[in-house]
């Protein structure tokens, strides 16, 4: 074998571990949020839009990034039990009721995966173990 | 560059006369019987259609609605509860969309009725129809006798709605949103939670914004 030859394996030998370094990590978030934007569909677009836009006064949008990542750890609580009484998104009140969502732990850490990364919002990946953390934990 | 502008231009021109020329006209659906009268001595046989029979909600507003307040009106109609988590806020997305081509066009109204009446009163249907952004009277949200309710949408507006605990909210109900014209002939019917088929709906209003006069005083 040449050396040429040798030192272009070893190169992309080398540039094979960087990437599959690189995504392991990549590949878990891309997993999460392909499937969280399927749940999304299923679960929350009917009421919150395919572009996370709401309704009106009625249903708010999920593109207040400061609001999700202030209740980052409550979110699990409020996707499975639901939520209401008042609370201002990007500046305005929405005081009615989201109903319970049967879900499973990886199902809300899919789908808050997906809305943390969509609509302008750049949260990290939010896994099953931090999910099942914070719903042993709801009130 | 001149001679394929003028050519651009009379294509242009030549397919906005076509297409106005063949200008789609819309179905009229429900049971049609022929009648036969006397005109000047002659015998003529005239189409009777089905009609939307009178009828009496209260709107948003807590104003007395009937079939005579919409005489002269397009309108479109729909059925919906307020704490539906289906395929209400799908339905009301898309209206919102067809209440904003139209509000200002004048004689052109949405009625979306509750078919729940007995949770959905007057202030909660108020509440709603604020929080949705509509003030003005060109979107009514109605309220009624249940019987009413259900007995017109599903014999006449042929929407099927039901109360059914097992369902998401309490009801099972079609999401359809309704075309009728001003002699109350039902010329339309599109699935409200599909955009494409909205989009439909917003077309066939203005084609039949623009059916001439005649047709309408019958
Ligand atoms: C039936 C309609 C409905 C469905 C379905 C629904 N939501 Fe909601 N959601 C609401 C309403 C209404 C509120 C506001 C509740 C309040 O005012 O207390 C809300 C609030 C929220 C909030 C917090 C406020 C915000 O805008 O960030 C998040 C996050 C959220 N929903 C995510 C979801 C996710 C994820 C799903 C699907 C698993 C979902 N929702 C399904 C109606 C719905």
């Amino acid at each position: 074998m040449s050396w040429k030859l040798a030192s272009c394996l070893i190169a992309v030998v080398a540039i094979l571990f960087i990437t599959a370094c690189q995504s392991d990590e990549n590949l878990e978030f891309k997993r999460y949020y392909s499937s969280g934007a399927l749940v999304y569909q299923q679960h929350c677009q009917n009421c919150h839009g395919a572009g996370g836009e709401g309704l009106s006064a009625l249903i708010p949008p999920l593109s207040d990034s400061i609001y999700l990542r202030k209740n980052l750890t409550a979110l699990p609580c409020y996707i499975k039990n639901g939520l209401k009484g008042s609370i201002t998104i990007k500046g305005k009140t929405f005081e009615d009721v989201m109903p319970a969502n049967d879900l499973s732990p990886v199902e809300i850490a899919q789908v808050l995966t997906y809305i943390g990364n969509s609509f302008d919002n750049k949260l990290s990946t939010i896994d099953e173990q931090s999910v099942q953390k914070n719903l042993a934990s709801c009130h | 560059m001149r001679n394929t502008l003028i050519g651009l231009v009379a294509i242009l021109l030549w397919s906005a006369c076509k297409s106005g020329s063949d200008k789609q006209k819309l179905p009229i659906y429900g049971n049609r019987a022929p009648v036969t009268k006397m005109v000047n001595g002659k015998q003529v046989t005239d189409t009777i259609y089905q009609t939307i029979p009178s009828f009496k909600f209260v709107n948003q507003y807590g104003d007395s609605i009937s079939n005579k307040t919409l005489n002269g009106n397009i309108y479109v109609v729909d059925f919906f509860f307020t704490t539906c988590p289906s395929i209400c806020p799908i339905m009301h997305r898309n209206m919102l969309k067809v209440y904003k081509t139209f509000k200002s066009t004048g004689n052109f109204k949405i009625i979306s009725h509750t078919i729940d009446p007995k949770h959905d009163s007057v202030p909660v249907l108020k509440k709603y129809a604020d929080k949705l952004g509509i003030t003005d009277n060109s979107w009514w949200f109605l309220q009624g006798k249940k019987e009413d309710i259900y007995t017109i949408a599903e014999k006449n507006y042929l929407v099927a709605v039901k109360q059914d605990s097992s369902a998401a909210g309490g009801y099972i109900h079609a999401g359809y949103f309704v075309l009728i014209d001003k002699q109350k002939r039902i010329r339309g019917s599109y699935d409200g939670t599909d955009p494409k088929q909205v989009d439909q709906l917003i077309d066939d209003i203005k084609v039949l914004q623009s059916e001439p006069d005649q047709m309408i005083v019958q």
